[in-house]
């Protein structure tokens, strides 16, 4: 990056400057702000930004010439900020000149895994090309394994992959994505990938604070705001909605506050006999909250049941 | 006797890296890259054989080239050529078209001339 240095190899590098210049900067400043929580996984990947940073100032000096395995795993409940954290990724990885251009494609097992023999291959290719030059980021990657299904044509599709993951390190970055305990028995069960995966990083669970203030800064950024009764109402919300089935962190609140909007249109609709001001049109009360079935004792579509014996 | 048709192809033959560039030049345009291949380059040969799909949603030359090798693997000996499709409404047409892979020993072009009426002559030309 500075052009002082005779020869081929520079003699010296400054790290902070190079920190700036490579815009790194401001993909770890948006990764803090913009996500709430998950301590460990900004320590994690701020720890990955400086030691590719010095990788590259490595290579620049000409002290090591391979590129590093950068391929990585993610996991964690759902909702817990994964995606969101691999474009973010792509975009410090492209920064920092480990992939051409930083684009991110998301993908999950059907976009890889064909239908019938011999559709396998190329699909898995179509969608490796489409990444070239990018990051592919695989969700629930633990469904290409399917032990029980010795003919399953996932297995093929983990053979290709694998294959790029080494040939092509220069050219891609593969993400795979899961939860903890399914992508554990992934990794045994198909020891290739573990070998070729660098970065293991553990997405936790948010908390009930976290989630809170996160509902309030995904209200803000479409104009609403929460009433005191109704920031309450949310917090009981979220600690009553964790324990019910299928709880998917920060994605179960934001359904539950677009629900909620869905109730305070309503209740403005049928309510409402005068002009209403900006303030009325964009607070959401208690009630638009309270009215949640979650306080019912869960959603009904997971206990018909139960719903109907409770009539 | 050396095939000449679409662009650069008075030049020495592209090596890779210089394909790439090009096939970047496409993507970086927004058309969409395609691949195709002949043993026929007779010049009114217009439509050769597709090597897969035409590549309309690649970010990075790095696919094309895959493609490239694919097909070089299995047609060593084939004119392969790479395309750039623009797909804007009222183009809709293939934008730029060079040659990548030409066969070890390349066929002559040869001229048949035939007598016709009176004393004028018809010309053909067919690779040998």
């Amino acid at each position: 990056m500075t052009d002082d240095a005779p020869g081929d190899t520079l003699k010296t590098i400054d790290l902070a400057a190079e920190y700036e210049a490579s815009g790194v900067r401001e993909v770890l400043e948006e990764l803090e702000r913009d996500l709430i929580g998950l301590a460990p996984v900004k320590q994690r990947i701020r720890e990955t930004a400086a030691l590719l940073m010095v990788d590259k100032a490595r290579r620049d000096m000409g002290l090591s010439s391979e590129t590093p395995t950068l391929h990585m795993s993610f996991t964690g409940n759902p909702g817990t900020g994964k995606t969101t954290v691999a474009n973010m990724m792509a975009g410090l990885l492209y920064r920092l000149g480990y992939v051409r251009k930083g684009h991110l494609v998301t993908v999950t097992r059907d976009d890889l895994v064909g239908q019938y023999i011999g559709h396998t291959a190329p699909k898995t290719k179509e969608v490796l090309k489409k990444a070239m030059g990018g990051v592919l980021f695989i969700d629930e990657a633990y469904y290409l394994y399917k032990p029980d299904n010795e003919r399953d044509y996932g297995q093929e599709a983990i053979e290709i992959l694998l294959q790029v993951m080494e040939n092509n390190r220069d050219d891609l970055v593969v993400i795979m994505a899961g939860y903890a305990d399914k992508m554990d028995q992934f990794f045994s069960a198909n020891p290739g990938f573990r070998s070729r995966i660098a970065h293991h990083i553990d997405f936790p669970d948010y908390t009930d604070q976290e989630l809170l203030q996160m509902s309030k800064q995904m209200l803000a950024t479409q104009n609403y705001e929460l009433d005191p009764a109704a920031e309450k109402a949310m917090a009981e919300y979220i600690a009553l909605r964790r324990e019910q089935p299928h709880f998917a962190n920060a994605r179960s609140i934001r359904n539950a506050l677009d629900r909620a909007r869905l109730r305070q249109a309503n209740r403005l609709f049928t309510e409402s006999s005068g002009p209403l001001d900006g303030k009325a049109l964009s607070t959401i009360g208690e009630s638009d909250i309270r009215a949640s079935r979650v306080f019912s004792g869960g959603l009904d579509v997971d206990h018909p049941v139960q719903k109907e014996a409770a009539e | 006797m050396r095939i000449t048709q679409g662009c650069f192809s008075f030049l020495p033959d592209l090596d890779d890296v210089q394909i790439t560039a090009q096939v970047e030049y496409i993507l970086q345009r927004e058309w969409a890259v395609s691949l195709e291949y002949s043993y026929d380059p007779h010049p009114r040969n217009t439509y050769w054989e597709m090597w897969g799909h035409p590549m309309f949603d690649l970010r990075d030359a790095k696919g094309a080239m895959m493609e490239l090798d694919e097909c070089r693997k299995v047609h060593p000996d084939a004119y392969i050529r790479v395309q750039a499709f623009d797909d804007t409404r009222g183009f809709e047409t293939v934008m730029m078209s060079f040659i990548v892979n030409r066969p070890a020993e390349e066929p002559k072009v040869h001229m048949q001339r035939t007598d016709f009426e009176g004393r004028s002559q018809k010309y053909a030309w067919d690779p040998r």
